[in-house]
């Protein structure tokens, strides 16, 4: 309920719709946009859009080759090893989330709804406790005894999916939360367990199934933010991953990080439309918003 | 409104008996706490006690104390303005963008392109943010070059992309977008009946907006700044890509704690830590009761 | 005097037409309905007068002043929305006053209008209330209250009850029209309920299909329907295919039986076929209830509250149903006893030639 949750799509939420009104549907509009709205998405744009192409041309300063940095990006194995590693770690992080958050959810609405307020506040808290602070935190516990996980790669890894997830919950939490209040979950399951049907076979063939549209938005969004994602990355010596990649390559080298970061940037564009794409025959809210 | 009730909200199912016995159903949601334990509220509360404690492992509220010492205070209070400056007008503009998109009159694929691409935006914060501004802004870069070529040397006029207002000027590029999707369904629950009904009493599209709109709308985007306030607060990695540790924010000065580059005090590292929790918890706690009057109204 | 009157109205979107050629003279103080089913322009047509559309043709005239230009915040006509549409942001009173407000009328008078508001629609404590802290019934009261602050020279009203409980609705309307009668407003109710429409309005304008298919008093709509189309919207019909024998006398066969109509058979030749309309209430069981009779076996005896619907089947397929006061000491007919069913001449109305659509009473009390 208080997480950024937006709808990229603009359905108005709520709105009293007792009579059909095809005709009023049809309305014209009444001019092309007030010079005003128009002035302002043009400035807005232009703000977005000049230091886009400023990492272009300069991604393309290389000589006599102007694409010899992509060639290069494309070329270093530390580039797909740093997509392939975070892509991984990505994909772990959504099925721990999704194994841990959906039949949360599930009970919450289900069976415990006065945990609700709790369960709500804590999927909240990532928002609360920033990114340098946890894995600070998370450092420094994991670094005494008796739990020393910073000491092997392994070790640290798992730290790292753990802080995704935990940095998953409030987008999880929501995107589930609201799929299972628009599939009406009480009276499906009823049904099921009318016909015979045990908790587990009811989670995996009936909520799952129907939840389809919400976990894959929430997956994706999940993966954007993995990828992209630097600080956490970084203090525990993941230099494997994509961010720190990038953050080194910045500091290194002159044109390929430009290269990089647009290739970056196309891969969450990608990841972004297909969220607005699944989340179209959605009901309830996509989510879009991640970390910096 | 509608009195018609939904008997599927309403109460435990006629199937199941009331058991009062809710004790065992919680077990349900361990795996869920255990995770949040482990991998949230451990680091948490060892920080907490931490930051009580000194090099020697005494109890000890020095930590907070020194807060007030060497760079701290200045970190704080300059990450508070950066913020605070890039909520406000992070905010603003974020506001009139959506509204241009969504009650401006524009082409709907304007606004489809606006939402997708800020939700692209909001997510570009990082490394290949603050590389692109360095591309774009930085010494040699492609606009400071064109500006140069126009006459006008940023660089001469004293501007740097590593300071401050470069900082806040980078910032705005995650800024804006979160605006615009934080605020675009409080926009789109601007019931076209209201607008209808304010004409026709006779209102002006300026009374409209100053009587009724608004009024409706600042929960949401006292809201939605908060939100940015809170966002641009806990903002690292680009900041740190920018300016390479240079400017004292506080993440930045934590993250150098964490390193153990400057103070070899953990406890005070903890001690700044919890101070932005509390920043952040204040944040949090204000923007949840803003949410709840804005939805109350919006929905109504 | 013509107070409102709408010339030649007509509106497109894009080649859609929404509402074609309405015309419409209402006098001062008129209370005037617009029945019709969804999507039939009803509500397009009012909201041209309050200006939130403007005619693609005609005029839309107001005392003698020619408004169809005119933006909707210099009409001075007052609408009350399906939604209700309350400010949520401000108080009941505020709500109330917007439009004293915007008017800049001195806060003293304008307090004075607000509480004769809150005592007219029964609310003098509420003004300190907030729209969502109050019912539908409220909620509405007050939209209408806000609507009627500014002393419009219209009232339109759009769907205002159709969120509401039944028995809401009922109460609310005969307020609404009693507080009409007393302020003298001319006023515009649009609703699909024709049980609304007939009960309230002076005139009732029946649309379909973005056209006036009749304007009348509702018992001249109910008793003489001009079209089939009003005749099935309006009240329960029965409808039967009939073939005609002889125009000229009003004469008519209907499953092998014959009846007559009072007035001769207009737009069809001997043999054609029709479709007879007959008003369940205008059926008797027994042979006392007119000149027509039919017989048939008791398909069905519905039981509907204060009427007993008795079913009876004709040959080929079709049955004719008729309603009787329920009185409990009458004892229905059994199903399957043949029995007889008579109604008067009068009440024989031929709408249309062509053949009866399939179902055979067509219940349009939406």
């Amino acid at each position: 309920m208080t997480a950024p949750s937006t709808s990229i799509d603009g359905r108005a939420p709520g709105a009293l719709e007792a009579v059909p009104r095809a005709a009023t549907a049809r309305r014209p509009r009444r001019s092309f946009g007030n010079p005003i709205a128009w002035l302002i998405f043009i400035l807005g744009a232009l703000y977005f859009i000049v230091p886009l192409v400023g990492t272009f041309f300069h991604s393309i300063r290389t000589r006599p080759d102007i694409f010899l940095a992509y060639r290069q990006v494309l070329d270093d194995p530390k580039f797909f090893g740093g997509l392939a590693y975070s892509f991984t770690v990505g994909v772990i992080t959504i099925v721990v989330s999704l194994l841990i958050i959906v039949p949360t959810a599930y009970w919450v609405r289900l069976r415990v709804p006065r945990l609700r307020p709790v369960v709500e506040f804590v999927t909240l808290m990532p928002f609360v406790i920033p990114p340098v602070v946890l894995v600070f935190g998370l450092i420094r516990v994991y670094s005494s005894r008796p739990l020393v996980l910073t000491a092997t790669d392994l070790g640290s890894d798992m730290i790292l999916v753990g802080a995704y997830v935990i940095l998953s919950f409030p987008y999880m939490y929501r995107a589930v939360d609201t799929g299972l209040a628009a599939i009406d979950v009480r009276s499906l399951t009823e049904a099921a367990q009318s016909l015979g049907s045990g908790w587990a076979r009811i989670l995996w063939r009936v909520i799952f199934p129907n939840l389809r549209t919400s976990l894959l938005s929430g997956a994706f969004l999940t993966l954007a933010i993995v990828i992209g994602e630097y600080t956490i990355a970084n203090f525990l010596a993941r230099t494997d991953a994509f961010g720190p990649y990038l953050s080194l390559l910045g500091r290194n080298q002159p044109y390929t990080p430009a290269a990089v970061s647009l290739i970056s940037f196309g891969l969450t564009w990608l990841a972004m439309i297909a969220i607005a794409f699944l989340g179209r025959g959605a009901r309830g809210r996509v989510q879009v918003a991640g970390a910096r | 409104m509608a009195s018609a009730a939904q008997p599927l909200e309403q109460g435990a199912p006629a199937a199941r008996p009331a058991r009062r016995r809710f004790g065992w159903a919680w077990l349900g949601l361990l795996p869920f706490f255990v995770f949040s334990i482990a991998f949230m509220f451990l680091p948490a509360t060892w920080l907490v006690l931490g930051s009580f404690r000194n090099s020697d492992d005494q109890v000890t509220l020095q930590n907070y104390a020194d807060l007030s010492t060497g760079i701290i205070p200045g970190a704080f209070l300059t990450t508070i303005e950066v913020s605070l400056v890039t909520a406000v007008g992070g905010g603003l503009f974020g506001l009139l963008l959506a509204y241009s998109v969504i009650l401006g009159g524009l082409p709907r694929i304007l606004r489809t392109a606006l939402m997708t691409f800020s939700g692209v935006a909001s997510n570009f914060a990082g490394v290949p943010l603050a590389l692109a501004f360095t591309f774009t802004l930085g010494q040699l870069g492609f606009l400071t070059v064109i500006l140069r070529d126009l006459g006008f040397d940023p660089y001469q006029s004293g501007f740097r992309l590593t300071s401050k207002l470069g900082v806040e000027l980078v910032y705005m590029y995650f800024q804006f977008p979160l605006m615009v999707l934080i605020i675009a369904p409080a926009l789109d629950g601007l019931r076209r009946e209201w607008r209808e009904a304010a004409e026709n009493m006779g209102a002006s599209p300026r009374q409209y907006w100053q009587h009724v709109a608004l009024p409706i709308l600042t929960p949401s985007i006292l809201g939605a700044m908060i939100l940015l306030f809170g966002n641009a607060f806990g903002a690292q990695a680009t900041a740190f890509q920018l300016t390479g540790g240079t400017l004292n924010l506080v993440p930045i000065v934590i993250g150098a704690q964490i390193r153990g580059d400057v103070l070899h005090n953990p406890g005070l590292g903890y001690a700044m830590a919890m101070g932005m929790v509390a920043i952040m918890g204040v944040s949090i706690g204000l923007y949840t009761i803003l949410q709840r009057r804005a939805e109350r109204w919006l929905r109504s | 005097m013509t107070f409102l009157e709408l010339t030649g109205v007509r509106k497109l979107f894009g080649d859609f037409v929404a509402v074609e050629d309405f015309n419409l003279a209402t006098e001062r103080g008129e209370f005037v309905s617009f029945l019709g089913p969804s999507g039939c322009g009803k509500t397009t047509t009012l909201r041209m007068i309050a200006g939130f559309e403007h005619p693609s043709e005609g005029s839309i005239v107001v005392d003698g002043r020619e408004i169809t230009r005119q933006p909707p915040n210099r009409r001075n006509v007052g609408m009350v929305f399906q939604s209700y549409a309350l400010f949520p942001n401000m108080t009941v009173a505020d709500n109330i006053g917007f439009g004293l407000k915007v008017r800049r009328t001195p806060r003293s008078r304008a307090r004075e209008k607000v509480a004769e508001l809150l005592e007219l629609i029964h609310l003098p404590d509420k003004g300190d209330r907030y729209p969502w802290q109050l019912s539908g019934g409220q909620q509405q009261r007050v939209a209408l209250a806000r609507a009627l602050a500014i002393e419009p020279q219209v009232l339109l009203l759009d769907e205002p009850l159709s969120a509401l409980d039944a028995k809401i609705r009922v109460a609310l309307r005969k307020e609404i029209r009693t507080i009409q009668r007393q302020l003298g407003i001319t006023t515009v109710y649009v609703t699909h309920d024709q049980e609304e429409a007939l009960s309230l309005s002076d005139r009732v304008v029946v649309m379909n299909e973005g056209r006036i298919e009749q304007i009348g008093a509702p018992a001249d709509i109910y008793n003489f329907p001009a079209t089939s189309f009003v005749a099935s919207f309006v009240g329960t019909l029965n409808l039967i295919a009939g073939r005609v024998v002889d125009a000229g006398a009003g004469r008519l066969s209907i499953a092998g039986q014959e009846v007559r109509t009072s007035k001769p058979v207009e737009d069809a030749r001997d043999g054609a076929t029709v479709t007879v309309a007959i008003r369940p209430e205008s059926v008797e069981l027994g042979d006392g209830g007119g000149a027509n009779q039919l017989r048939g076996p008791v398909e069905d005896v519905s039981f509907l509250g204060s009427i007993v619907r008795t079913r009876i089947g004709l040959d080929g397929g079709a049955s004719l149903s008729l309603d009787t006061f329920n009185d409990p000491h009458l004892v229905p007919p059994n199903v399957g006893d043949v029995v007889a069913a008579s109604f008067p001449p009068e009440a024989t109305l031929v709408i249309g030639a062509g053949p009866a659509p399939e179902i055979d009473i067509v219940d349009v009390g939406v």
